[in-house]
């Protein structure tokens, strides 16, 4: 099997930051929405919304904030 | 009667007419210096950017039938069929942690499919042959299903025939363009169909959460409608909220379905053919719009039933068709030419899948039956060419599959689907991780979990049926004093891994070959630029060694 070509140390950076302490951060939108506590009620609406739909529509967000947080947290330096 | 649906249908036409035209102008977009290479062909050269990959993805997770099916079961059972948002949220974590590091092992090692990555991690052309089979049974009723999305809207335009052959001539047209220019142009064409496909269902769907309310009274009336029929209603387990019974069952269901999904070859082929990681990256906080997108399409239920929508017969008589209450929800409340655009949006809503979806299949087969099994030198200019034609193949059955049967059997095909591609969960997506399974055990823990998976399906019964009739799995068929149900798919998946596991120590301690990685540790984080590994080294290095497992 041929081995990998020895890597380029410019190439490095970016590996140590695959391990980063950030991407625990990504479970938190993979738990919170499998939860039913949170959001299986029908008060407070929100425009009409019972808490289930409105609770739940949001989480999105929450989703969006956490990848778009680890993201800009472990991306390679100078490539911004 | 179709002539009092003329504006629609001409609506609907030239939507098509213009999209098909753009699936054969893409062999030309973007257009490579040799088409004829899986790279090519099956994954549009591996180079797609940010805004591509949005659209592309989007289009080929959130399918046709999604976009139909979701409000039906929101309209049939309420608040159960929300289940496909937290699906959706749940999805691109996943995404972002797990299949950022297959796209760099196979960028490194010029891996086309899941299965192809398997072979080469655990050294073992039986696991991979059993994960390109799991993929390619799963995804053809998946494609037969774009058909069902296509059909509720031509039924809803009152276009139909008085026999079998006459009602399906529309889908069947539209299934040759379709696999005309996909053959053409390979993935490029969905790549590029996928941007007016996902403006229209934006459009429709922004015009319709703001409009449609307006008309029904607003939002707090459309709820007081859904609650007051899911009130009315026999069924216990109906209501615009979730009981003690359903819970565990929504939760396990949007978990299981959000590890599926990813599992699909459709949705590995859309993020393989992107250009780096940092663009499936960037795609996963930007993928979330569809989600919202989907959850408000799933309310349509609801305003289906504020307005009073009464559902299509079924297929079969005295059934009724909860798939027809969107477009007939649009029938209904828009204007003829705007509903004609709506119905648009859903039937080329579900080419992109379609295409994709017979993409990937096609692809399974080439590398891993194909070149593992029939031709093993097969050059990449052939290996294109097998893969245009499986995709033909492929098409050709789903169409057939859905003319020559009833469409219930895909449906419930679709549902064994997500359950099977489950099953691949311990090779590939734990594979990306740790290669401390041995591949023996995941051959046996597959073959558990299918078997499982099978036998809960056809003991979950519904109202209608006494077989296949969800997958929601009562827990008191295990022995358990309790009314609630569970997703069937994650009960397979965590006794496979159980027996896997079990397998794997057993042979450790009984010393059974392993096989080679074919992989190191640094193939996961490769990037773009990254230099690969030759893959007719890396074929033939395999093909050297014992045959195996």
């Amino acid at each position: 099997m041929a081995a990998p070509e020895p890597e380029a140390p410019a190439t490095a950076p970016s590996r140590a930051k695959d391990h980063s302490p950030w991407n625990w951060l990504l479970f938190i939108p993979i738990v919170v929405p499998l939860i039913p506590v949170f959001f299986n009620g029908d008060s407070p609406r929100v425009f009409g919304f019972p808490r289930f739909y409105w609770l739940q529509l949001a989480f999105i967000l929450l989703g969006v904030g956490t990848t778009t947080l680890v993201y800009q947290m472990t991306k390679k330096r100078g490539d911004s | 009667m179709w002539r009092d649906h003329l504006t629609e249908i001409i609506v609907f036409s030239l939507l098509f007419l213009l999209v098909s035209a753009m699936g054969f102008v893409a062999a030309r977009w973007r257009a490579p210096k040799d088409m004829a290479h899986l790279d090519e062909w099956g994954l549009g050269g591996r180079s797609f950017g940010g805004w591509i990959t949005w659209f592309l993805v989007g289009g080929d997770l959130y399918t046709a039938y999604t976009f139909v099916a979701v409000p039906a079961l929101m309209f049939g059972a309420g608040a159960a069929g929300f289940f496909a948002v937290p699906y959706t949220i749940v999805i691109y974590p996943l995404v972002f942690l797990v299949l950022v590091r297959l796209w760099s092992v196979s960028h490194r090692h010029g891996f086309v499919t899941p299965a192809d990555f398997v072979r080469n991690r655990f050294d073992s052309p039986v696991l991979a042959l059993l994960i390109a089979i799991t993929g390619i049974v799963a995804t053809m009723p998946y494609i037969a299903l774009q058909l069902v999305g296509i059909e509720a809207v031509l039924k809803t335009m009152g276009v139909t025939g008085d026999n079998a052959l006459a009602r399906h001539l529309p889908i069947i047209i539209a299934f040759a363009i379709l696999a005309a220019y996909t053959y053409q142009s390979g993935l490029r064409a969905p790549a590029l169909i996928a941007f007016v496909k996902d403006s229209l269902i934006y459009i429709v769907i922004l015009v319709a959460v703001v409009y449609l309310p307006y008309k029904l009274g607003g939002w707090g009336d459309i709820f007081a409608a859904a609650d007051a029929k899911f009130d009315a209603s026999p069924n216990p387990n109906d209501g615009i909220l979730l009981n003690g019974n359903n819970q565990l069952q929504y939760v396990t269901l949007a978990l299981g379905s959000a590890l599926a999904l990813f599992l699909y070859p459709h949705s590995i082929t859309g993020v393989l053919a992107s250009r780096n990681r940092d663009v499936i990256k960037r795609n996963m906080s930007a993928l979330p719009a569809y989600s919202l997108l989907l959850g408000l399409i799933a309310l349509l239920g609801y305003m289906a039933i504020a307005a009073g929508v009464k559902p299509l017969p079924g297929a079969s008589a005295g059934s009724v068709d909860n798939n027809t209450v969107v477009p007939l929800l649009f029938d209904q409340q828009f204007p003829d030419w705007f509903a004609g655009v709506a119905y648009a949006a859903i039937g080329i809503g579900a080419l992109v899948p379609a295409a994709i979806m017979s993409i990937a299949a096609a692809n399974l087969f080439t590398r891993n039956i194909y070149k593992e099994y029939l031709k093993r030198d097969a050059s990449p200019a052939q290996e294109a060419n097998v893969s245009k034609i499986t995709s033909l193949v492929v098409k050709v059955g789903a169409v057939a599959c859905i003319v020559f049967l009833d469409p219930q059997f895909s449906i419930d095909l679709q549902l064994i689907g997500g359950v099977i591609i489950l099953q691949t969960l311990p090779a590939v997506a734990l594979g990306l991780y740790t290669r401390w399974f041995h591949r023996t055990g995941l051959i046996v823990g597959w073959a558990v979990g299918m078997a499982l998976g099978m036998w809960m399906l056809y003991q979950v019964a519904s109202p209608t049926r006494k077989h296949f009739g969800g997958s929601a799995f009562p827990l008191s068929e295990f022995g358990f004093d309790t009314t609630r149900t569970i997703y069937v798919g994650i009960v397979a998946v965590l006794v496979n891994l159980a027996v896997a596991a079990l397998v794997t120590l057993a042979l450790r301690a009984a010393k059974v070959a392993e096989g080679v990685d074919g992989t190191t540790p640094d193939d996961y984080f490769a990037d773009e630029g990254d230099p690969r590994v030759t893959p007719g080294a890396d074929r033939d290095a395999n093909a050297a060694r014992e045959p195996v497992a």
